[in-house]
């Protein structure tokens, strides 16, 4: 029990010591962009394994805390002059209230499965109506944030400041979602995820364990998308509150792998390898990239519901068979 | 300890716990017997708060537990098991029992250690690493077992746990049960086989058609042929006769 | 106050585009009672039937009302085929995967709408596209009236599917006890695909009625999709008079709602109603305790 747990830690340590230098390695100015992108998706899917990973509550609108941070943040730097970091903070905090609120009124009767995604898949739809409708959300034209280069205003020089920042981010979710499966809190709420009345009779409480992780999930996605604006310097109701958000967010430790801790920085290079290609073979038409996750959701659904860790464990657990096997017959 | 008092409750038409009224003492174990679809389990799903009574009072060491939530019961210190188990599937034993360790320990090293012990003590310890899904049925009883006894509850209320094991297996969880009340537990168990009924309890209660026909010592309820035949079944007064000389020899 | 001769227009417009969310809505509720999904797809799978009727008439000059049958036939093959060889495979024992293939069922056949005919909105125009029925209070469009008739009519029919044939038997079986009806030999898969089957036909339907006064983008089966999920959500889950009711509610309530605050603004009651059920109702105004 204790080995794997440090394998982990280890393992965190050496993803951090690897990615560190990267920017000084890589000349490429599209490279150091794609890397630091698929850190992004990384850490918006970290945010979703959280709450869908190991409390088993899956979001289809999780577009309505990164669109929550990410207007939020904008808002305050455009009408009130708030700095971004300051943004950053507040950001995390209005996600997190918008995810309180939401298990509130969900989590209060039970209600679970589908009841869950679908009010999440609708409150993000109903957001974008707002933030379509408002003159201070720039309504359908959307929000222009002015640029300020200087780290002080989390607008960096060079991509490379993006790169660190975004690192440091998912780092610290990987050592957020380690300590999570060696605590209390995590085991509450893995056992909420495998059987709620079982974990009842055990003394867990489903409402504030389920409660805490949608806060710390909707606060993550809410800075993720603080970042985002940062680092586009535009959202608008389509990007802020639209599906592809929401539908990148699960997809991410879907492929990755579901409650593991290093699945949605797995599942994010994967897929935007995947979207890579995609882009070089299909070209680029509006859609398409969509379309490419639709089907990837598909199909991992169908053919690998553990996603490329559970891979990994089929190969690992095939490999001992065939030994044991090999074992015998010898 | 625990005091039902009048206990009654519907689903639409059917009653399925009428006027129920007993009385569990401290460090006892005592057994609620009866035919199948008596009221048995409903009775423990409205002790554990899974069910609210519509009449009718439960007392745990003084504290009304109507309307309390499963989670709060649990808290203060009833533990239940399930007829049928509800292990959390995708985690280990050692992981399953944890949680119910969990309840009166915030540390992880100290949970699981604690389960464990709680694993050794029911003959888990071999299977600690192994997933829940992968146990036999006599696993799975045990672990449902475990994770309840993790939460170091005062009072312990198992429902069937030696349902669907064989003569052995069964063999092996009573010392189990015996030696869980040795230690200060005080447990009510719900069972269909009556050796363990006669085995391990002081006292039992016949519930038939949501309500309490008869109650006394398991001897004193084998003695009544008219309970036995009318309530356990034709020929029930010959298999108990015949369970109560085998633990006279035992 | 507002005039009578104002409000009893929007209140009988309401009423023709409830009965159509009420239809969308059985669809959805029938797929929910048997399988205890909630099929994302379902706006999707409107969206593609509209297109179907659109091109259906502006390729071959096909009336959306004679091409009913069609794309009933048609959204019922393709419903039956989802479930049978995609949807009903992914679950490996857990509902939350069949949740994440409709969702990607949906997003696939929305960009793939959006890819092939771009996010244009188009619309048709049929003989009696302008026609009215004079009520004497207030007028009526005929596409209207009818999608407002036959949305019920099928409705009555879906009724009597349910109650009085075999299929509707196994299918209720089913619903209630999935074990149960297994044993007594039922073919759970096959109805677990007839169901998904009736469910999306009702949106065939439901095009060929709503395409003669509405109109078609790669984005119309989100408006929908919220609407139909309120419906469901208000109605109860898994309840046949319950998503009727609810359709017509809702059609009412987003009709006035955007007679007093304006039609963005007015899709908000909708959502208003939709917290309000979620508060104090959750299981609905006839749904089952969950």
């Amino acid at each position: 029990m204790r080995t794997p747990t440090l394998r982990t830690g280890w393992a965190i340590l050496v993803f951090a010591l690897v990615l560190l230098p990267l920017p000084l390695l890589i000349k490429s100015e599209f490279w150091l962009t794609w890397v630091t992108l698929a850190l992004f998706y990384a850490y918006l899917g970290q945010a979703w394994n959280l709450l869908g990973g190991y409390g088993g509550q899956f979001s289809f609108g999780h577009a309505l805390f990164f669109g929550t941070g990410a207007y939020c943040t904008a808002v305050l730097q455009i009408h009130f002059g708030i700095n971004a970091w300051a943004g950053f903070v507040l950001a995390a905090v209005a996600a997190g209230i918008v995810g309180a609120a939401t298990g509130w009124l969900v989590f209060r009767y039970g209600l679970r499965g589908s009841y869950f995604a679908l009010v999440t898949l609708a409150f993000a739809e109903v957001f974008r109506i707002l933030a379509n409708t408002f003159a201070f959300t720039g309504a359908g034209v959307g929000l222009l944030v002015p640029l300020q280069p200087g780290a002080w205003q989390m607008q960096f020089e060079s991509k490379a400041g993006f790169f660190w920042l975004l690192l440091i981010l998912v780092v610290a979710c990987l050592l957020f979602t380690w300590w999570l499966q060696n605590a209390r809190f995590g085991a509450r709420l893995m056992a909420v995820r495998e059987n709620e009345d079982a974990a009842r009779a055990l003394g867990v409480d489903p409402f504030n364990t389920k409660l805490l992780a949608i806060i710390a999930s909707g606060a993550i996605a809410g800075s993720a998308g603080a970042v985002y604006v940062q680092l586009f310097l535009y959202i608008d109701p389509g990007i802020a509150y639209g599906p592809s958000m929401s539908v990148e967010a699960l997809l991410v430790p879907i492929i990755g792998g579901l409650g593991t801790v290093f699945g949605p920085v797995l599942g994010a290079f994967a897929l935007h390898t995947i979207a890579e290609i995609g882009r070089l073979v299909f070209g680029e038409a509006p859609g398409l990239n969509l379309v490419l996750y639709g089907v990837l959701l598909v199909l991992m659904v169908l053919f690998l519901p553990n996603g490329l860790f559970g891979l990994g464990r089929f190969g690992f657990g095939l490999r001992r068979r065939l030994q044991r096997k090999g074992g015998a017959n010898a | 300890m625990l005091e039902v008092a009048k206990l009654s409750k519907r689903f639409g038409g059917l009653v399925a716990t009428n006027n129920v009224s007993f009385t569990v003492q401290p460090g006892s174990i005592s057994a609620l017997i009866g035919p199948n679809g008596a009221g048995k389990t409903t009775i423990f799903a409205q002790i554990s708060g899974f069910h609210r009574p519509d009449e009718g009072d439960i007392r745990f060491e003084g504290i009304s537990l109507v309307g309390l939530t499963p989670e709060r019961i649990c808290v203060l210190g009833i533990a239940r098991t399930f007829q049928i188990v509800q292990p959390f599937a995708g985690l280990t034993v050692r992981e399953n029992i944890a949680v119910g360790a969990h309840l009166h320990r915030a540390g992880r090293k100290a949970a699981l250690d604690h389960a464990e012990a709680v694993a050794q003590r029911v003959g888990l310890g071999p299977q600690l690493d192994k997933p829940a899904a992968a146990l036999t049925v006599a696993g799975r009883k045990r672990l449902e077992l475990a994770k309840a006894l993790a939460t170091d509850p005062k009072l312990l209320l198992l429902d069937e746990v030696m349902a669907g094991l064989n003569p052995a297996e069964i063999d092996e969880i009573i010392p189990i049960i015996r030696g869980i009340r040795q230690s200060g537990v005080t447990i009510l168990l719900i069972e269909h086989v009556m050796r363990a009924v006669m085995n391990l309890s002081e006292h039992a209660w016949v519930l038939n058609n949501g309500g309490l026909i008869a109650s006394g010592t398991p001897s004193q309820i084998a003695a009544d042929p008219q309970v036995i035949e009318a309530y356990l079944g034709h020929g029930a007064a010959e298999r108990m006769k015949a369970a109560k000389t085998e633990a006279q020899h035992a | 106050m507002l005039e009578f001769s104002i409000l009893l227009p929007a209140i009988l417009n309401g009423l023709t585009i409830g009965a159509i969310y009420a239809l969308i809505a059985l669809g959805l509720t029938l797929i929910y009672g048997v399988l205890h999904i909630i099929n994302f797809a379902h706006g999707s799978l409107l969206m593609l039937a509209l297109y179907g009727v659109f091109f259906l008439h502006s390729l071959f000059g096909i009336d959306p009302y004679l091409a009913l049958p069609v794309a009933a036939a048609a959204l019922f093959g393709i419903g039956y085929g989802l479930q049978r060889f995609i949807i009903g495979r992914a679950s490996h024992g857990k509902d939350e995967n069949i949740l994440l293939v409709t969702l990607g069922l949906s997003v696939i056949i929305e960009n793939l709408a959006l890819y092939l005919w771009r996010s244009d909105t188009r619309t048709i125009e049929t003989p009696y596209s302008f026609e009215v029925l004079d009520f004497g209070v207030a007028f009526i469009p005929v596409p209207k009236a009818v999608a407002f008739v036959g949305a019920l009519l099928v409705a009555a029919l879906l009724w009597l599917l349910m109650t009085r044939t075999d299929l509707g038997r196994a299918i209720r079986a089913l619903a209630k006890e999935r074990q149960g009806a297994k044993l007594v030999g039922i073919n759970a898969e096959h109805i677990f695909a007839m169901s998904f089957g009736i469910g999306c036909a009702c949106l065939g339907i439901a095009a060929c009625l709503l395409l003669p006064s509405f109109y078609v983008s790669p984005q119309v089966g989100h408006a929908f999709v919220l609407v139909a999920f309120t419906v469901v959500v208000l109605g109860g889950m898994g309840s046949f008079v319950g998503a009727l009711l609810g359709g017509l509610i809702i059609g009412v309530t987003e009709s006035l709602g955007g007679l007093f605050l304006g039609e963005s603004l007015g899709q908000l009651g909708i959502f208003l109603i939709f917290i309000i059920v979620l508060l104090f109702r959750p299981t609905g105004l006839l749904g089952q305790k969950a």
